[in-house]
């Protein structure tokens, strides 16, 4: 079962690019694991290292040691677009991140975060260029992000609300399983499949 | 009272609508499950752990395809991560007791190239598969769409997902495609005009005179490449092209069934007064062979064109292209018509059918590749290679200096060891540029198989109809 999730405050990195697709933030080679090990190493593994292996200088954000720890992740437009990995979530998870701040997320992308209890908060673009500002003025500020109240609170003290699907909001606040919800609508769902009958069977002839 | 218009989304939806709480998700029904090894395993984890079965294995379906060697079969898998991942689908599916088209069997392939040729994807279907490019199957005028990997757990186990309906985005596209132009020269124009994220909440339908034109396998290139656009879905209303195609496949209906599935089929199309919450017309008589400068498939221009420079687009794009084009290493306002390559990839879920292996080959028909490039040809699956070769086209290619490989993903996502090493530049008849997608520090171009088998014969980027007019009869019109 997940853990509940509520709030957290935390340190913000900033990413002030458009596009940042699920190759750069997991790429392929590192979805051939078969569990969820590791994946904190390969997060935006290519931006950080080198094609031979060399760790790029200067450093990647990520790998700059006074990032480590920090949870919440200021973005460009579209993050996420790309392929369906849920290891990009997983990654972002694993490394530490718990909320992402942009003005759009990939539909795909989104689903699997919230599914992760990874925080996609869209805002707009004159909140977005605020917020770069405000990270630019004071990098170490700590911002608060409270999934109950639907609130971000800035170093300042000045907040603003966020919207998210209210669903998924009550699934992580309670760490609820949606698969285990879905089950106990079995009822409903197999008076469907009386009506509908199946028009395939994969099983007939399958070539094994 | 008339029944409230609906568009072919709208009329799956409905149609595959369980239950909803207030304020929770659609309970959508899924009626057919594609799995495949990479984005699987950790599934079939959690319902082991949760102590639960594959609840319709009836209505699911695996292949190997994405980590999979494209080598001789005979030779062992090098990859050890890669040969825990195929040994762990295949014994998934064993025991969960779902048909597995693995390693070794004729019907084995990509994914959403092995579901339609089975005659697994039929009209008014909802459809889902662990991978973005799941939208292929819209062609059928399915409601397809890629999940992640809790979604497939959630399918597994319940054979339906939570969803928000989805709005919809009309793209029509009039006229007649010129000779040298085709599917994927549809797709990258549109993508180039609307953004990668452009069709973000949407599921596009794709309508008009140029559509209808195509053939079953072009529609499939071009809801493939919805996801590249941002839409999850793309799909086109089934027709007599459509039926045509799926009569007589395996999983088809047959008999009787199959008129009383026909007429069910028909009544599928958008109905005439339906709206959508958006639409856009493109001309597709305008429309020129495509391919892409930069790390995203929006990034693209005619091969005619030129690579844009800062000052062409809007400032806020600015940074993207900048970060794109040094990455690329190309000039801003350099031609792409004549950009050098060390390697054409031709094959993939948007570009390995038959079709696509025969446009290839009427290009390489008596031709030789440049010197020093390295051309890959991979079908999209095992029965795709056996109907090329039973047509010799595997010989075309041989003759002309490509390889002629196993089926798979291949070089598409660079899992299998088939990839562009650091600086090469590879023309591509994939989906995707992004930065590494092809192999570490490799470097793109997206373009059609005719576009990529015209540039494999003179070693840099080539508008293919300056070989067609070569060669007339070598590439039929639409």
């Amino acid at each position: 079962m997940p853990e509940p999730f509520v709030k957290t405050t935390s340190r913000v990195i900033s990413i002030p690019r458009a596009n940042i697709d699920t190759d750069q933030i997991c790429p392929a080679r590192f979805l051939k694991i078969t569990d969820k090990e590791n994946l904190a190493d390969a997060l935006f593994f290519d931006w950080r290292f080198t094609p031979d292996g060399k760790r790029r200088e200067p450093v990647s954000f990520i790998d700059e040691p006074h990032n480590a720890g920090r949870q919440i992740l200021l973005v460009g437009d579209n993050f996420g677009a790309g392929s369906s990995r849920e290891h990009a979530p997983w990654a972002l998870r694993a490394w530490g991140i718990r909320a992402i701040v942009s003005t759009s997320f990939a539909d795909i992308f989104k689903g699997n975060a919230l599914k992760n209890a990874l925080l996609p908060i869209v805002v707009s673009a004159e909140r977005y260029a605020t917020l770069l500002a405000v990270v630019a003025a004071n990098p170490d500020g700590e911002w608060s992000v409270d999934l109950d109240a639907q609130k971000v609170t800035l170093p300042d003290g000045d907040s603003f609300a966020f919207e998210i699907d209210p669903f998924s909001r009550t699934m992580i606040l309670a760490g609820t399983d949606e698969i285990g919800y879905v089950l106990s609508r079995l009822p409903a769902i197999e008076a469907w499949e009386g009506a509908h009958p199946a028009r395939i069977d994969t099983r007939e002839g399958a070539a094994r | 009272m008339a029944e409230q218009p609906r568009t072919l989304v709208e009329k799956i939806w409905d149609s595959h609508f369980v239950a909803s709480d207030p304020g929770a998700p659609a309970i959508l029904a899924i009626d057919l499950h594609l799995v495949h090894e990479v984005t699987s395993p950790q599934a079939f984890t959690g319902l082991r752990a949760r102590g639960l079965k594959v609840r319709k294995p009836g209505r699911t379906v695996a292949t190997a395809d994405h980590s999979i060697p494209t080598l001789d079969p005979s030779i062992p898998i090098a990859d050890e991560l890669a040969r825990k991942q195929l040994a762990q689908i295949e014994e998934n599916c064993r025991e969960f007791g779902i048909p597995f088209h693995g390693k070794g069997s004729p019907t084995r392939g990509i994914v959403h190239v092995i579901g339609p040729e089975l005659g697994l994807t039929q009209p008014g279907m909802t459809i889902v598969c662990g991978d973005s490019h799941t939208a292929t199957h819209g062609a059928f005028g399915a409601l397809a769409f890629g999940i992640g990997t809790s979604e497939i757990e959630m399918v597994l186990a319940t054979q339906t997902l939570l969803q928000r309906k989805p709005k919809t985005f009309q793209v029509r596209i009039d006229g007649r495609l010129q000779p040298g132009v085709g599917a994927k020269d549809i797709i990258l124009a549109l993508i180039a005009q609307i953004g990668i994220g452009g069709g973000t909440g949407h599921v596009i339908e794709y309508t008009g005179d140029a559509i209808r034109a195509l053939s079953m396998e072009e529609r499939m290139t071009v809801c493939n490449m919805s996801i590249e656009g941002g839409a999850r879905a793309g799909l086109i209303a089934p027709d007599e092209t459509t039926f045509a195609y799926l009569k007589g496949r395996r999983f088809a209906p047959q008999g009787a069934e199959w008129d009383e599935a026909v007429a069910r089929w028909r009544k599928l199309p958008s109905d005439e007064s339906a709206t959508y919450d958006r639409t856009i017309v493109i001309d597709g008589d305008k429309l020129e062979p495509m391919v892409t400068y930069g790390t995203n498939p929006g990034m693209g221009v005619s091969v005619t064109g030129r690579i844009p420079t800062l000052a062409d687009v809007e400032p806020g794009a600015r940074d993207d292209l900048e970060r794109a084009l040094a990455y690329m290493g190309l000039a801003p306002g350099s031609s792409i018509a004549g950009q050098k390559l060390d390697v054409v990839f031709i094959g993939s879920c948007t570009n390995g059918r038959i079709e696509d292996m025969r446009a290839a080959a009427s290009v390489l028909r008596g031709r030789h590749v440049a010197s020093g490039l390295r051309v890959l040809v991979v079908p999209g699956s095992q029965q795709v290679k056996k109907q090329a070769e039973s047509e010799g086209l595997d010989e075309v290619f041989k003759a002309a200096g490509a390889e002629w490989r196993e089926s798979g993903c291949s070089m598409c996502i660079a899992m299998n060891g088939d990839q562009l090493e650091p600086g090469e530049y590879g023309i591509s008849t994939s989906n995707r540029n992004f930065q590494g997608r092809q192999g570490k520090g490799g470097r793109t171009f997206l373009a059609s198989p005719l576009t990529a088998a015209a540039s494999a014969v003179t070693g840099v980027v080539t508008d293919p109809r300056t070989l067609v007019a070569a060669q007339p009869s070598a590439v039929e019109a639409h």
